[in-house]
């Protein structure tokens, strides 16, 4: 058969030298190796006491913010489901009564919003055709978990608490404001 | 017959055909866009101003251009006229500046109405309208009224087209339901609250070209593009029992006419099949609703996909024979 590359090389069968019999110039050439790397700079970190830096837009776990007031953005409108490439998003809406006026931003509101982070390949097509500015992606990771239904994340991850606001504010670089500059799209308001 | 020229294209119609029939009749890209002409409603169009046409020349015998543009819903053919539609510039920058006046109070709230996705303003304004709004003071705003536990009613997304107006009056006998008031208070109300049980009123929902009247029963279960549209029918005594039904998975959540290419139904159905019959056994289902490609709703539909034909009689005679007998 012909090989698919010219990386192949024909192993020979030549007698080795006496120099070469000593062994001695290959395992001192093997130490040298092993001695360099020892004192050059590690590549890895020891992940949970030590972070790295992340970029700016760096695209993690997600999260549903609320507005000012404390009540929920999203509406359950699907547009981000629509543009999950990944087929991740599923959500149930439902009306909001009176009296949670305070809890829910709309009349509509997502009673379950469920992400499989599973599926999700972290795209930020949903923080994109988001027009209520609910859905944004973080700079927080996806935790390893030992079941498949524990990735399956509902409201209960992805809501921010009240009490504690997830800070995104990070990723809106000069770029991203002046799009949101721009009053013609006027979903930005 | 007449015969009458449009974008270039001739046709012959019969006497007394609108322009935007005959438009119809050609069919394809010159169709003027119509939000309030309603071919199955007597004395429908001449509202919205959407269907707007240049004439450059009248007719035969005389063949002086009009000297405005015309609604083509209303305006009948004479023999020998031309007319301009997607090849005048005029008709392209009058139609931009209506629907900019359609959605001066119509609300952005798309993500919550039930109509997106096959809103006839929506798809209005993403092909013939402006991409900003110019308009700077408040939204008019109305109390919110119930109109019934099947139809809601949301007026601030109503532009005042008349469609349902004439339902009530052509297809129900008793009319309950009207507009009241005029000008930028115009509303379409009933006179007596909950009131709306004729047996075809349900009729008014589809009709609808924007969100104003929805199906209650239907109210933010899905969006419409979650769901898969399926032809049915039944025996009903009260209408002729054809009708769409929208399907997520294996539920039936709403019930609907069948809509044609124009967005008019085909035939009205009664209010015991668009809300009663919701289970799958109360229907002889027939095909799949074809979609449109550029629809959202189309989406995950794949209707299309077309098995790929093998040559068999090529392969075998490629394939050595000891091969062939080995895969065997």
């Amino acid at each position: 058969m012909q090989s698919l590359t010219n990386r192949k090389k024909v192993v020979s069968n030549k007698e080795m030298t006496w120099v070469e019999k000593l062994y001695l110039p290959a395992i001192l050439g093997g130490m040298r190796i092993t001695l360099k790397h020892i004192f050059s700079k590690k590549t890895t970190i020891s992940y949970p006491e030590q972070k790295r830096e992340f970029s700016q837009v760096y695209r993690g776990m997600h999260v549903l913010k609320r507005d000012e007031k404390g009540a929920e953005r999203c509406t359950a409108c699907g547009l981000c489901a629509v543009a999950c490439p990944a087929e991740a998003i599923t959500m149930v809406a439902a009306e909001r009564k009176k009296g949670e006026e305070h809890l829910y931003r709309e009349e509509k509101y997502a009673a379950t919003y469920e992400i499989n982070m599973l599926r999700c390949i972290f795209c930020g097509d949903c923080e994109e055709a988001c027009p209520k500015e609910s859905i944004f992606l973080t700079d927080r990771i996806v935790p390893a978990d030992l079941k498949r239904g524990e990735f399956v994340y509902g409201k209960d991850k992805l809501v921010e608490p009240v009490d504690k606001p997830i800070d995104i504010s990070k990723r809106q670089t000069p770029e991203v404001l002046e799009f949101k500059k721009n009053k013609k799209l006027t979903h930005n308001r | 017959m007449p015969k009458v020229t449009i974008d270039g294209i001739s046709i012959e119609v019969p006497e007394g055909t609108s322009i935007l029939n005959a438009a119809r009749m050609i069919g394809g890209e010159i169709v003027p866009p119509a939000m309030c002409y309603y071919s199955k409603l007597e004395t429908s169009g001449g509202y919205c101003r959407t269907c707007m046409v240049k004439v450059v020349k009248g007719s035969e015998k005389d063949p002086r251009p009009m000297p405005k543009l015309v609604a083509s819903c209303r305006q009948p053919v004479m023999d020998g006229m031309e007319v301009q539609n997607i090849t005048s510039p005029d008709v392209i920058e009058a139609r931009a500046g209506v629907v900019e006046f359609l959605l001066m109070n119509h609300p952005l709230d798309c993500p919550i109405c039930d109509q997106a996705g096959e809103c006839n303003l929506q798809d209005l304004g993403y092909e013939h309208g402006k991409e900003g709004t110019r308009y700077e003071f408040k939204r008019r705003e109305f109390e919110k009224r119930d109109i019934g536990d099947k139809i809601q009613l949301h007026m601030t997304r109503c532009i005042l087209c008349y469609r349902c107006v004439k339902v009530a009056d052509q297809l129900c006998p008793s009319r309950v339901h009207g507009v009241m008031n005029r000008g930028d208070v115009a509303e379409i109300s009933t006179y007596i609250e909950k009131a709306i049980d004729n047996e075809m009123s349900g009729n008014m929902i589809d009709v609808c070209p924007v969100g104003a009247l929805t199906d209650k029963t239907f109210r933010f279960k899905s969006r419409v593009w979650f769901t898969k549209p399926v032809e049915a029918h039944r025996n009903c005594t009260k209408c002729s029992g054809k009708v769409r039904l929208w399907f997520k998975g294996e539920e039936v959540l709403r019930v609907t006419g069948r809509k044609d290419e124009w967005g008019e139904v085909k035939e009205f159905i009664c209010n015991e099949c668009r809300y009663d019959k919701k289970n799958v056994s109360d229907w002889v289902i027939e095909q799949p609703t074809h979609v449109d490609r550029h629809s959202v709703i189309s989406q995950n539909h794949y209707e299309n996909l077309k098995q790929m034909k093998l040559d068999t009689q090529r392969l075998k005679a490629k394939l050595p024979e000891n091969k062939t007998n080995g895969s065997k």
